[in-house]
């Protein structure tokens, strides 16, 4: 019989511990896919950021390290430049990249280095139960905007990829989702081109993927992919927000 | 390095030590009174085919040492005081995850912004945790340039052999004096046949590997401590350095590291000279610290005077080693003030 469909290598054998609906399982998916078209599971070093991602490592079968909450881009600019040679990327949440690691993002991006990260925007604080994120939208509930994103109090979502698409050293940005069949393939598209982008030396590629996170959002796993599409992506439109092709 | 004598400010024999222990990668940030090395590694390391970056912020830099020291490099920073402090999130990583690594502290005087003046406030900081969570740094207090080149030196081999970060616990005296030096290479413990199969690089020919300090596992992060703990004590049991000086039959004993043990040594040899027996016991390893030979000493002298740039810190741990034994005064020098070997001097005949 023709094998027609497998579970990729660079994943291991494991269920994942992710709540019903949750993008990550998806995510993390389309990451080992890309990493075994590429062939380049044996050279390829992750970095596993704080939030429900810090467990990527056990679901990824290569090299993964941890990072202090926020520093991925720090710890894989050290990597990177130690093994060139080596493909190294980030996995970040929305609080890790966009909050407390403002600073390593932008100055990571900056520099150019030659480094892929996959930026993943649930609009919210997953891990410790909901609370407002950088992304988080106006008018969002969260355990720490009971009453909606309040712009004059809590100030206003924050858009990466229109942030990081100002730099001189970024090679390439998109925003994606993972809400439907189709927009899962986009999403794939575009991660394999920012790990091709890395392989080719062009520099910083980040692609931020809406995810969904209905336990914190309340809703059902249809609800939630329903209110990516509706709602989420209104504030963060998908899209290609820099490409540069240079050698 | 060259086997003549050379002149050499202390914060580049800090650079000159790392290069010559084959520092792959050295990140830093700006900061007085260790302005010295970033500048120096920009051009050295460069030079040679290794690392540089300048860092965004502190807490970049050390990360991107967590980065390097993963992959199995040798790697440093540097900073002072107040630069080391916004480093301690990444120590305490680092010390979780067991990475090798060199953390420089050119000390200034504090709290907060401080001044610039060398100072010995950051004693608590180095030797105590600095960071959360129970761990600990080996910590060097070189007195003299050529010490900062043989400490730093040694702390390469240090790291590496317990998987450790080691901390070099200098000062802005030290830091900018300048001496004539004499390099020897001999001190090198032989790490060569380090294997370093913790590291990350790929996982190409074998399983994939894992770098990190979160243990959720029922018992794990208990077990991980006791494990830490354990060589930790080997650490104590192997890696004690100090110097005495007249201590066979000295009835005051000065204790005193850094720079505070170059005025002290002075002080103690013009005393000699007139005839008072005094002696100086000066730790080189500040952690771990060499409670025996001050607790020997104690058990024969009438008196410890312990003298520090600050207000009084390291006094906690000798007392802790004299345990009774006799008594123990303190002579201290707080926000970057520093005391002149006279003051010592007429401290010492009072007591």
């Amino acid at each position: 019989m023709k094998k027609v469909f497998s579970k990729p290598e660079s994943l291991q054998d494991k269920n994942n511990s992710y709540c019903p609906g949750c993008g990550h399982g998806i995510i993390h998916r389309i990451i080992a896919e890309v990493i075994d078209e590429l062939g380049v599971r044996e050279k390829t070093i992750g970095i596993a950021p704080v939030g429900c991602a810090v467990f990527a490592y056990y679901y990824w079968n290569f090299d993964v390290t941890e990072a202090a909450h926020g520093r991925p881009p720090a710890v894989a600019t050290g990597i990177k430049r130690c093994l060139p040679d080596r493909v190294v990327f980030t996995y970040q949440g929305d609080g890790d990249l966009a909050a407390i690691g403002t600073a390593e993002i932008i100055h990571a991006a900056n520099r150019g280095e030659n480094i892929t990260t996959i930026f993943v925007n649930n609009a919210n604080y997953g891990m410790t139960g909901g609370q407002m994120a950088p992304t988080t939208i106006l008018g969002q509930k969260t355990t720490t905007t009971p009453n909606g994103r309040d712009a004059k109090r809590d100030g206003y979502p924050l858009k990466v990829c229109e942030l990081l698409s100002s730099l001189d050293g970024v090679c390439y940005i998109e925003r994606v989702s993972v809400s439907t069949p189709k927009n899962v393939l986009k999403a794939k598209r575009a991660i394999k081109k920012a790990f091709e982008n890395q392989l080719n030396n062009r520099g910083f590629s980040l692609v931020e993927v809406l995810s969904q996170c209905p336990t914190d959002w309340q809703m059902t796993p249809v609800e939630s992919v329903k209110w990516v599409d509706e709602v989420l992506a209104k504030t963060f439109p998908l899209g290609v927000y820099k490409e540069c092709m240079k050698k | 390095m060259s086997k003549n004598k050379i002149l050499m400010k202390g914060n580049i024999a800090v650079c000159e030590g790392a290069i010559d222990a084959g520092c792959d990668a050295y990140f830093g940030y700006p900061i007085t009174p260790q302005n010295e090395i970033p500048a120096y590694m920009s051009r050295r390391m460069v030079e040679l085919g290794r690392v540089f970056i300048q860092a965004e912020s502190e807490l970049a830099a050390i990360n991107m040492v967590f980065g390097a020291a993963v992959c199995g490099k040798r790697a440093m920073t540097s900073s002072s005081s107040p630069g080391i402090s916004l480093k301690q999130e990444g120590i305490s990583y680092l010390a979780g995850a067991e990475l090798p690594c060199v953390i420089v502290n050119v000390q200034r005087g504090g709290p907060g912004l401080g001044n610039i003046s060398g100072s010995q406030a950051d004693y608590f900081q180095a030797t105590k945790g600095g960071g959360h969570g129970d761990y600990r740094l080996i910590v060097l207090a070189p007195y003299s340039v050529k010490e900062m080149y043989d400490l730093t030196f040694l702390a390469f081999d240090l790291a590496d052999k317990y998987r450790i970060p080691v901390m070099i616990l200098t000062d802005g005296i030290v830091g900018q004096m300048m001496e004539p030096i004499t390099i020897n290479s001999e001190l090198r413990i032989n790490n060569s046949e380090l294997k370093k199969d913790w590291k990350l690089d790929g996982c190409k020919g074998r399983g994939p590997r894992l770098m990190r300090s979160l243990i959720m596992e029922e018992g794990g992060l208990e077990k991980h401590n006791w494990h830490l703990k354990e060589k930790y004590d080997e650490i104590k049991k192997n890696e004690i350095r100090y110097e005495t000086d007249f201590t066979d039959d000295a009835e005051i004993a000065v204790a005193a590291f850094g720079i505070a043990a170059r005025i002290c040594k002075s002080a103690v040899k013009k005393l000699r000279q007139e005839g008072f027996k005094v002696g100086l016991i000066r730790p080189i390893t500040l952690w771990p610290f060499p409670e025996k030979v001050i607790s020997d000493v104690a058990a024969k002298s009438k008196k410890i005077l312990v003298a520090e740039m600050n207000m009084g810190q390291m006094v906690e741990d000798v007392k802790l080693a004299v345990n009774g034994k006799c008594p123990v005064e303190f002579l201290g020098a707080p926000g970057g003030a520093v005391f002149s070997e006279d003051e010592i001097i007429a401290k010492i005949k009072k007591l």
